[in-house]
């Protein structure tokens, strides 16, 4: 399927969601609140079937905190990337997507570790490198005047 | 208070808990897996890790793109130049710049030097985990061959650096291509010796085949690449899906079996040794001429946007994942270190086999803790 279809595809799935084309991944962005359903269509419908998520990351955008999933078909070839985003930085919560694909368990732990994003429905969101009264590092408003030397 | 239990786990009903790590000599470095017996049985393994995170990602924002290059080396130090050629080939991709088939060729040749090293010294500490220690003294022996070819040409034997932002560091040793074909000749004599000691041994198989078995869909919903999924009949090879440097001009197979056993994923390292050694044989003479590398701004600043760069290292798909702003420094980056989605399956790979059977099994994955830990 070539990428026009498969935005036409995607974007019959949930109207919310608003599609990049860009220069190496089709960009699909997600409302928070539609993740989960709309990342179930993708594994499981006919002619997406992306069952393949390689790489999930937690990104610090300033005023909003993002998750970026991108995803590829075993069986088509075809990637895409998701994009979610949240405003709350005080409480963020998102849809855990362990159900869908497994590999989300160690990558979300690792966002919760490092940004303090927490995953509705995650089995066992807990810590993975640091202890638990460490801050969120790998956020732009975190502070370290011990471990981090600046010039 | 709340009450105490007072029963941890010594009859039948219940579990022990069990430390393994972080200094067991099979975990090959700080990994801390806890382990839940029922007698000899495992029925749950926790793997603790974190005890060398150095915030590799936190450190790459505050540092310029070249300077990044050096951090990888200390990921996955085994496949450091191909952690090194990530990053580069990110950069490249991002400023567009067009690479000259010379230095297409010599990256090509050093990773696949680089998966060789790697996959031997996998046989020599797997046989080792094992029970045969003689697997050890060979590996070494014959690895020693190609750290000596790298300390000529790179000037390091292991986190060697060799690579930068629009080719190499420095062109390559007047020695290099004559010194990897006697390798190559030697190799492939004493090969056979490796199967001979290994492969074949009754122990060894029994201890092998038919443990801790991946099955494709599940390689799939783990996310498992490299080798280790490989073994379970799933096609990841991005040396083969996405081609980059020189991988589209050479010819090779692509190791796949569909046990998905331990003894298969060692399998498919042997057999990539072997693929290996031939794209290295078709590449050598052909060198084209050329600089080595291109000339390059001093202060490189990608352009506002988001680059993702996946290759082939010798345990799975590494991806760079950049998001730019426009400056000097990366506004923030991403390792998707093969090591830390393959240990996710560990729990799963090893249900219900012996406590002996889960250091085969790691032993399998060929974890590297730096590139999970990061």
């Amino acid at each position: 399927m070539d990428k026009t279809s498969l935005a036409e595809l995607i974007r019959s799935f949930d109207g919310e969601t608003e599609i990049k084309d860009g220069k190496q991944f089709t960009e699909v962005n997600v409302p928070s609140a539609n993740l989960h359903k709309l990342a179930k269509q993708l594994c499981e419908n006919e002619n997406t079937k992306f069952d393949f998520l390689f790489c999930l990351t937690g990104v610090d955008y300033g005023k909003e905190l993002g998750v970026v999933y991108h995803l590829r078909s075993t069986e088509y070839n075809h990637s895409i990337v998701l994009k979610t985003r949240t405003n709350d930085r005080e409480r963020p919560v998102l849809d855990s997507v362990y159900d869908i694909w497994k590999t989300a368990e160690f990558h979300e732990r690792e966002v919760f570790d490092l940004l303090g994003i927490k995953f509705k429905g995650h089995p066992d969101l807990r810590r993975l490198f640091l202890e638990s009264s460490w801050g969120y590092p790998l956020r732009k408003d975190y502070v370290d005047d011990i471990n981090i030397v600046t010039k | 208070m709340e009450e105490q239990k007072t029963d941890i786990g010594i009859d039948e009903q219940q579990e022990y808990l069990i430390n393994m790590g972080p200094q067991h000599p099979s975990t090959h470095g700080v990994l801390r897996l806890l382990v839940s017996l029922k007698g000899e049985i495992v029925k749950n393994v926790e793997p603790h890790i974190g005890y060398i995170h150095r915030g590799i990602e936190k450190m790459c924002e505050s540092i310029t793109y070249p300077q990044i290059i050096h951090l990888t080396d200390r990921m996955d130090y085994l496949s450091a130049h191909i952690n090194n050629e990530a990053v580069c080939l990110n950069i490249e991709k991002a400023l567009e710049v067009d690479i000259p088939d010379r230095i297409k060729v010599i990256r090509t040749i050093m990773s696949e030097l680089t998966r060789i090293q790697s996959h031997q010294l996998f046989w020599s500490t797997f046989g080792m985990d094992l029970g045969g220690l003689t697997c050890f003294f060979y590996g070494l022996r014959d690895r020693e061959k190609i750290l000596d070819i790298f300390e000529e040409t790179c000037g390091s034997r292991m986190i060697v650096s060799y690579n930068c932002p629009g080719g190499l560091m420095y062109d390559i040793h007047p020695n290099f291509q004559e010194r990897v074909k006697a390798f190559l000749k030697y190799f492939r004599k004493t090969l056979p010796e490796y199967d001979q000691l290994l492969t074949g041994n009754v122990i060894f198989r029994q201890r092998t085949e038919g443990i801790g078995r991946l099955s494709l869909k599940d390689a799939i919903s783990f996310g498992v690449t490299g080798p280790t999924a490989r073994a379970s009949g799933f096609s990841c090879d991005v040396r083969i899906h996405e081609p980059y440097s020189a991988y589209d001009r050479v010819k090779f197979n692509e190791v796949l079996f569909n046990e998905g056993d331990t003894f298969h994923r060692y399998l498919v390292r042997m057999d990539e040794i072997r693929e290996s050694m031939d794209i290295v044989e078709q590449l050598i003479d052909n060198i084209p001429e050329g600089p080595f590398a291109v000339k390059m701004k001093p202060v490189i600043k990608l352009p506002e946007g988001e680059y993702y760069q996946s290759v082939e290292t010798a345990r799975g798909e590494l991806g760079v994942y950049i998001i730019s702003d426009g400056n000097k420094n990366p506004y923030r980056v991403k390792f998707r270190s093969p090591n830390f989605v393959n240990l996710s399956a560990l729990n799963m790979m090893t249900k219900d086999f012996k406590i002996a059977d889960l250091v085969a099994i790691s032993g399998s994955l060929d974890l590297i803790i730096p590139d999970i830990d990061r």
